[in-house]
């Protein structure tokens, strides 16, 4: 009767690989031929959905990402697959009073990740400047403000990055399952599934999800060999990526890029379900709130006001 | 399927013959062709940075045009529901071209989402079978599948009934019929689910609205029409194709009364946002009057009412409707306003402000022209060897080889029953 009813999440489906490898090969072929020649290889053509590859697959294919970082960066990478790990399901916190928009956990952000660093330029973290007189006002708020010193008088920065939603519209609008939410609650994206339609972008709140409009521009000295498969990897031109809570460091136990660069400590993180983490303190004693809580996306990505 | 191979070659021979005009026509169409091929081996090459979309403003001119075209395939419907369903002659006799037309708009529509793919090359993942498609959760999904049915579906009608009468015989009503009836809910569903695509998005409030389906399908009865009405004359003129003035008028007539509803449906939201005046109303305001200083698409705004209004009015009054220069007059402006608010109209105003306050004002490259005009080539290239193939058929001038020494002009149109 009383029993607590849990936040809409979405449901694993059931695939079924057996029948759908068959057809892949069977009518695959004379495309095969054609693409081939414009430079697309046939094993990725025919490869399988990341959940359906074996063991065995997934290893080729890991191997694979790496020689290809050797061949473009000429510098040896290692790339994991690390799945989520039971009784974790990440948590955020942002703490508004305390941030002064330095934009450090920007940076450190692209660093990690392996964004493109130019034309076009990819951030994960958008801060948003905006008026203590308007409050949370994105009407108002300045996306492109350059100062000598912040906090500027009159000024509260609202960092914002993937909500990693519960409840996300991206996964929802994805035609081909190429972005899905995993069990410790991160969304995440596979580069080599992705088609570029973009309509997760259209669906996204957040202006979380950023597309690669040109090659990523990445100088192979910035490249970061501490790679994860479904987060940090080098992208091609063409498909869409986010922040992912650093997955990459995340399920080896380590704190997100953002969080630990961060001068003035305004950002938390931790294992929602352990009663003893930062971010469960956080919620318990502090007073959280979810952005856009109209849309019922519930992001897994708090809100408060510390001070 | 004797006479398949002959039929083939007879109509590969009236594709490439053809007096002065059409090869002017057909070289114009694929000069514009070469010119789009051109600039998408430039945004293949470059990555789709070629256009002026960017993240702010991620869908934009190619799904613009998508948009439009959709409308005017799911237009078909309107000539098949009289012509089938009431047996109404003066259409029924021009119900192929629609379908003709729904093929090669619906060519155009698979076209754009191509050219607006990040990644062409993984076009399987979305397929049913061969790839993972995202179904019953994703919109575009559906839209694929829903776009490929109609369009698959109208192929079919058309080459089963164009085929029959080649050979001067009867139809079967058993097979024809369901097809028919079957098309027509296709049709509503191609318009409503691309509709869903954009009113679908909580993100987006300027298409978070439950008029826009209703507003997708009264637009569209406006620009599909407006074409046919055109083309008839040419083919009138040209071909001694007979389509009577009846047919013509009463088309226009019924393209009056989804003027009216597409706009009362604009007015009613017009209204909503405008007196409730939330923060939603600034992606209305963005296109109507400007936002900040960026005011690229008011004339636009404006432009599309004013000519929707006039060519309202124009097809409203019978002494215009029946009047050949007013009543074209009226198609192009129905054409062009519908063009403007189902396109770009539609789909920029959805992404200004972005879903964190930006504005970044979008006008497409010249590689995105360019590219557009080789869809549009391909489009009318593919309508336009369509029509050279049906209409000889169906004035009874192209026929089997056996029928050619038989007695007698073919009735034109399709066979009486």
């Amino acid at each position: 009767m009383s029993e607590r009813k849990s936040l809409p999440v979405v449901a694993d489906e059931p695939m079924d690989p057996s029948r759908r490898a068959f057809m892949r090969t069977a009518a695959a072929g004379a495309a095969v031929a054609a693409l081939s020649s414009c430079g697309v290889e046939m094993e990725d053509f025919l490869r399988s959905h990341f959940k359906e590859l074996s063991p065995d697959e997934l290893r080729r294919v890991l191997a694979k990402v790496e020689r290809k970082n050797l061949e473009r960066f000429g510098k040896k990478t290692t790339v994991s697959a690390t799945g989520p790990r039971p009784g974790v399901e990440f948590g955020y916190g942002l703490d508004l009073s305390r941030c002064v928009g330095c934009r450090r956990c920007v940076y450190a952000c692209v660093a990690e990740n392996n964004q493109s660093r130019q034309s076009p330029q990819i951030q994960w973290i958008r801060v948003l400047e905006m008026d203590k007189e308007h409050g949370v006002d994105l009407a108002h708020a300045n996306h492109y403000y350059e100062a000598d010193a912040v906090p500027r008088p009159g000024k509260f920065y609202m960092p914002v990055q993937c909500q990693q939603c519960r409840n996300p519209p991206c996964v929802k609008a994805c035609p081909t399952q190429a972005t899905w939410k995993e069990k410790d609650g991160i969304v995440v994206i596979d580069y080599d599934w992705c088609i570029g339609c973009r309509c997760c972008m259209s669906a996204c709140p957040y202006g979380a999800r950023h597309f690669n409009w040109a090659t990523p521009t990445l100088p192979a000295e910035e490249l970061n060999p501490h790679q994860h498969y479904l987060g940090n990897r080098p992208r091609p031109k063409g498909v869409v990526e986010k922040c992912t809570f650093c997955i990459q460091r995340t399920r080896e136990g380590r704190y997100p890029a953002c969080v630990e660069v961060c001068p003035v400590g305004a950002r938390k993180f931790g294992n929602l379900l352990d009663p003893e983490s930062e971010i469960r303190r956080v919620m318990e004693t502090k007073r959280v709130f979810v952005f856009k809580e109209e849309l019922a996306t519930h992001p897994q990505f708090y809100y408060f006001y510390a001070t | 399927m004797s006479g398949a191979v002959e039929f083939v070659k007879g109509s590969a021979r009236l594709v490439v013959s053809g007096g002065r005009a059409y090869k002017a026509w057909v070289a114009a169409l694929l000069a514009l062709v070469a010119i789009g091929g051109i600039a998408y081996v430039h945004q293949v090459r470059t990555g789709l940075i070629a256009t002026n979309m960017r993240d702010q403003v991620s869908w934009a001119f190619y799904i613009g045009n998508f948009t439009f075209l959709v409308g005017v395939a799911a237009a078909a419907v309107l000539l098949v529901i009289p012509a089938y369903v009431y047996q109404w002659k003066p259409i029924k006799e021009v119900v192929v071209l629609g379908e003709l037309l729904a093929i090669s708009a619906l060519t155009m529509c698979l076209l754009f989402i191509l050219v607006d793919m990040g990644r062409p090359d993984r076009f399987l993942h979305i397929m049913p079978l061969l790839g993972t498609p995202n179904w019953p959760r994703s919109l575009l999904a559906w839209d694929a599948l829903v776009l490929n049915t109609y369009l698959l579906l109208n192929a079919a009608l058309v080459l089963y009934l164009l085929f029959k009468t080649y050979r001067g015989e009867h139809y079967d009503r058993r097979i024809f019929l369901p097809l028919v009836l079957l098309s027509i809910p296709v049709s509503i569903s191609t318009h409503t689910v691309t509709a869903f695509l954009y009113n679908g998005m909580a993100a987006r409030p300027y298409w978070n609205a439950s008029i826009l389906a209703p507003r997708f399908i009264a637009s569209a009865f406006c620009s599909g029409p407006a074409v046919m009405i055109i083309l008839f004359q040419i083919l009138r003129r040209t071909n001694r194709f007979p389509i009577k003035d009846e047919a013509i008028w009463k088309i226009a007539e019924l393209m009056s009364y989804a003027m009216f509803l597409n706009l009362f449906l604009l007015g009613a939201e017009l209204f909503k946002e405008y007196y409730s005046a939330t923060e939603h109303l600034r992606y209305t305001q963005y296109f109507w009057g400007g936002l900040d200083g960026h005011r690229a698409l008011v004339p636009y705004a404006w432009l599309s009412l004013t000519c929707s209004v006039a060519a309202f009015v124009l097809f409203l009054i019978p002494r215009t409707r029946r009047n050949y220069v007013t009543l074209n007059l009226g198609c192009l402006l129905i054409w062009a306003g519908v063009y403007i608010e189902k396109g770009m109209g539609l789909i920029i105003p959805g992404f200004t402000p972005d879903t964190l306050g930006e504005i970044y004002e979008y006008t497409p490259t010249a590689t995105e022209w360019a590219i557009a005009a080789g869809v549009f080539g391909v489009g009318f290239l593919v309508f336009t060897a369509l029509v050279k193939i049906a209409v000889p058929i169906l004035v009874g001038t192209f026929r089997a080889p056996e029928r050619v020494a038989a007695p007698g002009p073919s009735s034109a149109g399709i066979p009486a029953q």
